[in-house]
């Protein structure tokens, strides 16, 4: 049994892979940026505005609120990372209710991706706002003999992180799968709306855990800036 | 296969760079519209603000001026109320002292009228009167009349009371002139004994009399001497009859105005 698109090889040279994940990431960001552009591309700034610009506004600003609520006050700062995020496993896991397509999100591969740019987010957003002594400063508070734990910490989260959101888009693919070849008829349909809100659920909950990652590192920097 | 290291290494590329077309075709277009929309609205409400301020200080103003005119209205009303009430009583006491002169121009039109009313009707009167006594008596006029008269004229000498008599006499007695007895007719002989025999019997004087004829004497006779007179002539009923419609004409007149 396929448990990850990255099963789906359409060319492959040497290291060098082309799976159905890289190709349904591509034909998302093609998706998203063509999108984009085009909703974009006749902004107004009166008070009237068209509905996709209204729409588009609203998830901004809905976005941008949430990173405002954990904490973290630069919301501009943090919304082309957070917001790309959330934007893409959004459409991503939204987009499942298409027959043959499977979401990247499905693949460890991704997930482990997107956890990985998330660690590696979360200390430059650190050291953007703060300077990189204090964040290394961070590790060894508040007793050197605790910088293991932190590292420990770091890497545990970022493995949660990827883990958490690749067993529950790929569950759900799965379970799909089976059921399918179980009951052919109705029961799918209802699990996919159910897959829609997981993956909803799941994508909201990705984004607010990084969004609360990056803001709590950022908030002990504060501190030790403070004390 | 569980996880694909190329996939993994190529998801965070594609991750990266969907970060950097979206930053750039989708959150920065669109935060700046947000923004400048905000700051359109900001500057929309402040220049509402202003424009309500605005109004509100010419709502004051106009408000102010408003009071100012009433009060200026009000004034110059209480100014008119009190010139009209001048003027009322101007007029009225100018209206009074009018009617007050046309009331005596009126009076005294009245009066005149009545005047010539009275003197007109005494006039008739007295011309129709006397047109009528002069044609009666014209007519009745005979030597039996005239010694009527004459009869009457004795009588009253006759019956003189003492202060006539007194004035009579002294009249009589300081008088150089002739006694002059004047009648419509002239009188016969014997009714002028019968006057000097009376005369001289009541006043024991000889008189020397005059006996004339007068046209103006309606009827009657009358005696003259050293100014003083004795007399019995309708003129004297006359004369009592224009007083009594002179009185009765003021009367009606004082009844009128």
């Amino acid at each position: 049994m396929r448990i990850s698109p990255d099963e789906i090889v359409f060319f492959e040279y040497g290291f060098v892979k082309i799976n159905f994940t890289i190709v349904t990431t591509w034909a998302l960001m093609l998706f998203m940026v063509i999108g984009s552009f085009v909703i974009t591309r006749k902004l107004v700034i009166e008070t009237k505005i068209s509905r996709w610009q209204s729409i588009l506004e609203m998830i901004l600003i809905g976005i941008k609120g949430q990173i405002e609520e954990v904490g973290l006050h630069k919301s501009k700062s943090y919304i082309g990372f957070l917001g790309t995020l959330f934007l893409f496993l959004f459409i991503s896991n939204l987009l499942a209710v298409l027959p043959v397509y499977e979401p990247p999100t499905s693949s460890l591969s991704t997930t482990a991706a997107l956890a990985v740019s998330v660690f590696f987010a979360v200390p430059v957003f650190n050291i953007m706002e703060h300077g990189i002594l204090n964040y290394l400063k961070s590790y060894v508070k508040p007793i050197p003999i605790m910088l293991p734990f932190h590292i420990i910490s770091e890497f545990s989260r970022t493995l949660a992180l990827a883990v958490r959101l690749f067993g529950n888009m790929m569950s759900g693919v799965i379970i799909l799968g089976i059921l399918i070849t179980i009951t052919p008829l109705v029961f799918p349909i209802v699990m996919t709306a159910f897959g829609l809100l997981t993956g909803s659920v799941q994508s909201y909950i990705f984004t607010i855990l990084a969004s609360v990652f990056i803001a709590a590192a950022a908030n002990e920097g504060e501190k030790d800036i403070g004390s | 296969m569980l996880f694909d290291w190329f996939t993994f290494v190529a998801q965070i590329i594609n991750f990266f760079i969907l970060i950097w077309l979206l930053k750039r075709y989708l959150f920065k277009p669109i935060l700046n519209a947000i923004d400048e929309r905000e700051s359109l609205i900001a500057q929309k409400l402040r220049d509402a603000e202003e424009s309500k301020v605005n109004v509100k200080k010419e709502y004051e103003q106009y408000q102010q001026k408003n009071s100012e005119f009433d009060q200026h209205r009000d004034d110059l009303l209480n100014l008119a109320i009190t010139d009209i009430n001048s003027e009322k009583v101007k007029l009225r006491d100018q209206t009074r002292s009018e009617i007050a002169s046309l009331r005596t121009k009126l009076k005294e039109a009245l009066h005149n009228e009545q005047l010539n009313m009275g003197t007109e009707i005494i006039r008739r009167t007295r011309s129709e009167v006397f047109s009528v006594v002069r044609k009666t008596l014209g007519d009745l006029a005979s030597a039996n009349l005239e010694e009527q008269i004459t009869h009457v004229f004795i009588k009253q000498i006759n019956e003189l009371n003492s202060d006539e008599r007194e004035l009579l006499q002294a009249a009589l007695n300081g008088s150089a002139d002739e006694i002059v007895v004047r009648s419509v007719f002239d009188l016969p002989i014997i009714q002028q004994d019968n006057i000097k025999n009376t005369i001289q019997l009541n006043f024991n004087i000889l008189p020397i009399i005059k006996f004339e004829t007068s046209s103006q004497i309606i009827g009657g006779i009358e005696l003259i001497t050293n100014g003083y007179k004795v007399s019995w002539n309708i003129e004297d009923y006359l004369a009592l009859l224009e007083a009594n419609i002179t009185e009765r004409l003021n009367q009606n007149i004082e009844i009128m105005i």
